[in-house]
C-alpha cells in the first residue's frame, strides 16, 4: 500500500460519490479520530475553516452536530444520526447540511493492512436531484480549472482504469 | 440537456478507461483520428466508436479541416464534472492532511505510553 496519502474520488453510480484514502496509522486511532470531538476538532473541514460545534453521541440512533466557521465568519452547518457503529471497523450515519435539502447516507469501512488504514468511505443520495445540488455547490465553490489541471487528473484516472 | 443530464453523459463517457487516454492525449492539443489512434492496440472503427460517445457527451469536437478530421477537447463539461469533484476534493484533502498529522502524534504518543505499560508488565 504504497498510496499512503492519495485521496481517491470515484462516482460509481448517479446517486453515489465513493472516497477512498490510506492513513499510516491502526485503524482504533482513525475510528477515533473520526469519532471523538476533541480529535475531530483538529483536521475536519477545508483549510482555514474552524470546528466551532461538534458534538458526538456515539451510539446507534445517536446524533452528531457540527458547525464550521470560515475565515470571513460564515457557517455550514450539518447534523445526522448514526445507524450502525462497529468499532474500529464501520460506521453507518445520516447527514444533512443546513443549507440544503436532502439526507445522505455515508458508509466507512475502516481496513487495516500492516499497519496502515485503508478507509473508504461511500455517500449515498436520496435522489440525483439532491446529488445535483451538490454538484451545482461544488462547481459554486469553483476550483478554477485549468487544462494543466485536467490533463494532470485525465492521467490519473486514465492509469487507473 | 440539463446540467444533471450533461453530467450523467459526461461521467458515463469518462467510465472507459481508452476514452479517458484519449481525452489525456487531446489535453495536449487537437489531433487527428490518426493520430489517436496510433498509441492504441484498436483499429480505426473502434476508436472512431469512442470518438462517437465523447462527442455526444460533448466532450469533444471536431476541428475545421476535413481531411485530418482533428478532435480536440471540450473543455466546459468536463471542467463541470472536474469542478465538482475538485469541489468535494478540496474539502477533504485539507481535512485528511491535517489528520495525517493529528495520527502521527496518537501513534506517538501511544508508543510511549506503551512503553511504559510494557515496563510494568516486567515487573509483575
Amino acid at each position: 500500500m504504497k498510496n499512503t496519502g492519495t485521496l481517491k474520488v470515484t462516482t460509481p453510480t448517479e446517486r453515489e460519490i465513493v472516497m477512498t484514502r490510506v492513513f499510516d496509522a491502526p485503524r482504533r486511532l482513525v475510528f477515533d479520530a473520526f469519532s471523538k470531538p476533541e480529535l475531530l476538532k483538529r483536521w475536519f473541514g477545508p483549510r482555514g475553516w474552524l470546528l466551532a460545534v461538534c458534538e458526538v453521541d456515539l451510539k446507534v440512533g445517536g446524533g452528531f452536530r457540527f458547525v464550521l466557521r470560515g475565515p470571513d465568519g460564515r457557517e455550514m452547518g450539518m447534523r445526522g444520526v448514526y445507524r450502525e457503529i462497529v468499532p474500529p471497523e464501520r460506521s453507518v450515519h445520516m447527514e444533512s447540511f443546513d443549507d440544503y435539502p436532502g439526507e445522505s447516507q455515508v458508509t466507512a469501512v475502516f481496513v487495516e493492512e500492516n499497519g496502515k488504514t485503508t478507509l473508504t468511505a461511500t455517500v449515498l443520495y436520496p435522489s440525483k436531484e439532491v446529488r445535483d445540488i451538490v454538484i451545482k455547490s461544488g462547481m459554486e465553490r469553483g476550483a478554477a480549472e485549468s487544462y494543466d489541471k485536467l490533463a494532470e487528473l485525465l492521467a490519473s484516472m486514465g492509469s487507473e482504469g | 440537456m440539463d446540467r444533471s443530464r450533461h453530467l450523467d453523459a459526461t461521467f458515463s463517457a469518462l467510465a472507459d478507461p481508452t476514452r479517458r487516454a484519449i481525452l489525456a492525449l487531446l489535453a495536449a492539443g487537437e489531433a487527428p483520428v490518426m493520430e489517436l489512434a496510433e498509441p492504441f492496440a484498436m483499429t480505426q472503427p473502434a476508436i472512431s466508436k469512442h470518438l462517437k460517445v465523447l462527442e455526444r457527451a460533448g466532450l469533444i469536437s471536431r476541428g475545421r479541416d476535413a481531411q485530418r478530421r482533428p478532435r480536440r477537447l471540450e473543455a466546459k463539461p468536463l471542467a463541470e464534472a472536474v469542478g465538482w469533484l475538485e469541489g468535494y476534493r478540496q474539502f477533504w484533502e485539507g481535512s485528511f492532511q491535517r489528520l495525517d498529522a493529528l495520527l502521527d502524534e496518537m501513534k506517538t504518543q501511544e508508543k510511549t505510553s506503551g512503553v511504559r505499560s510494557a515496563r510494568k508488565g516486567k515487573h509483575r
